[in-house]
């Protein structure tokens, strides 16, 4: 049997709300499968749509951006910010070749962590059925461009 | 080669369209200026000059490099790498060389798409659907063309670069007061920059040097410059629905485009700071969109019709993903 592939997941998660749902999610035990990794933000008004496009480019094969509920901001309305980038860059990336099923934008509240987790799961899973998106690793180790290998090809008509 | 004991000058254009030579030659009677300081010994546009030439030239000899265009094909990895010995200073001059400009936009397609749109389109005639071979064998021996790579590289990811001058075409007077510069260097009164650093070009925005009017941004709808049926001179195009790439590019132009009525197409390049060009003007864009109904906001993003075009038009090569998926996975 051949090994199943494990899909790496980023996920950004707001302070106020998604971060203390997957808090919540531990503390009573829901199970969420370990493929995702979360990244605490301060509100998803302030993830860069540069740290989506990072997280692609450096080996996730989807990422995932949860914040509050529409009207619940802690800050007001960034989280609103936070949805018209997600729809913007989803169509850009979606240009680039990567699939739109591969970035989700997900609101849960603070209370909500059987919800976050069962986000999360299905998220895996959609992303496992789509396989590894392997986006080139354009740099070595020392940060610096490594030289990448071009495989130039004879093309025929 | 003469010694004429003045340090040597070259410039050399890979995937490029030579607006840069033109941008150089338009720096005016400066131009002299270069001729009575350096020795030019290598520009394919302006002298004739062998690549053996450069090859039987001393390692370090050329003082100053101005290399344009991309890395698209082996013959531009080739001259990048021999240039890259030969020079003491080399920079990438222009927007294809520091983050791949328009030639870079071809890195959303694959390398068929590309041979597709270059040999087998209305314009062109190849009723025989004839493909360049890297290899040909002829009664008289092998024949080689250069290969075709299948995703363009800005030169700073094939070779290591002391500066950058950005730019579609680079501003000649911004050229001409790199040459100033390079000038005092050499006559002792000034300095080098530091490596790395962007010269020929401000630290800032273009929204910095727009003289139109800035308020809080909200818009309804996207429009292109032609649907609008009256442009505020005065005010902010991004504010009038102009999707201008103000916001991210650097400054070092003047803001031209936007001073004229047109909207800023981002040819400087990345401002300072910015991690990727694309990102930060998915930021901005989405952030002025006075809606907060997913299905409205939709329908105002339909206004953008290739956002990849859009955001990455000078920047693809240079971005963080460099190239869409066609292009690398062949």
């Amino acid at each position: 049997m051949s090994e199943q592939f494990e899909p790496i997941l980023v996920g950004f998660t707001c302070n106020w709300c998604s971060y203390r749902a997957a808090d919540l999610a531990g503390t009573a035990r829901v199970k969420y499968p370990p493929n995702i990794r979360l990244v605490r933000l301060m509100c998803s008004g302030r993830l860069d749509p540069a740290f989506v496009i990072k997280a692609f480019a450096e080996g996730a094969d989807g990422v995932l951006i949860t914040g509050c509920h529409p009207g619940e901001c802690h800050y007001l309305e960034q989280n609103y910010k936070a949805l018209r980038r997600y729809l913007l860059l989803r169509r850009t990336l979606e240009q680039m070749g990567v699939e739109p099923e591969r970035l989700k934008l997900v609101w849960a509240s603070a209370a909500e962590g059987v919800k976050l987790a069962h986000e999360i799961s299905t998220m895996v899973e959609e992303v496992r059925a789509l396989g590894p998106l392997d986006w080139p690793r354009w740099w070595n180790e020392n940060g610096f461009h490594a030289v990448v290998e071009e495989q130039a090809q004879e093309v025929t008509a | 080669m003469s010694t004429n004991g003045k340090p040597k000058f070259a410039m050399y254009w890979a995937a490029s369209c030579g607006g840069c030579e033109i941008a150089v030659l338009n720096t005016g009677e400066k131009i002299l200026d270069v001729d009575a300081n350096f020795e030019v010994v290598f520009w394919p546009v302006a002298m004739d000059a062998k690549y053996k030439d450069v090859e039987a030239m001393p390692d370090g000899s050329i003082l100053l490099t101005l290399f344009n265009g991309g890395i698209r094909n082996q013959e531009n990895e080739e001259i990048a790498h021999l240039l890259r010995r030969k020079s003491q200073i080399l920079v990438a001059f222009g927007s294809c060389a520091c983050e791949g400009c328009i030639p870079g936009l071809a890195n959303l397609s694959s390398t068929e798409q590309i041979f597709k749109a270059v040999y087998d389109s209305v314009t062109s005639e190849n009723a025989q659907n004839y493909r360049p071979q890297f290899h040909t064998t002829m009664p008289e021996g092998d024949i080689h063309i250069p290969k075709f790579y299948p995703v363009l590289r800005t030169l700073d990811q094939v070779v290591d670069v002391d500066y950058y001058l950005p730019g579609c075409p680079p501003e000649s007077h911004q050229i001409a007061a790199v040459i100033d510069l390079v000038i005092q260097v050499l006559n002792g009164q000034a300095s080098l920059p530091l490596k790395g650093a962007v010269i020929g070009a401000g630290q800032s925005t273009v929204c910095d040097d727009c003289p139109r009017q800035r308020n809080v941004k909200t818009i309804k709808a996207f429009r292109r410059i032609h649907e609008v049926e009256e442009l505020d001179p005065e005010l902010c195009l991004l504010e009038q629905g102009i999707p201008c790439n103000g916001p991210a590019t650097r400054n070092g132009c003047g803001a031209l485009c936007p001073k004229a009525g047109a909207q800023c197409i981002g040819c400087y390049g990345p401002a300072n700071g910015v991690v990727d060009y694309g990102a930060r003007l998915i930021s901005a864009f989405a952030s002025v969109i006075d809606s907060n109904d997913p299905e409205e906001i939709e329908q105002i993003l339909d206004q953008i019709p290739d956002p990849a075009g859009q955001f990455y038009r000078f920047n693809l090569a240079g971005s963080l993903l460099r190239a869409g998926k066609p292009a690398w996975k062949q």
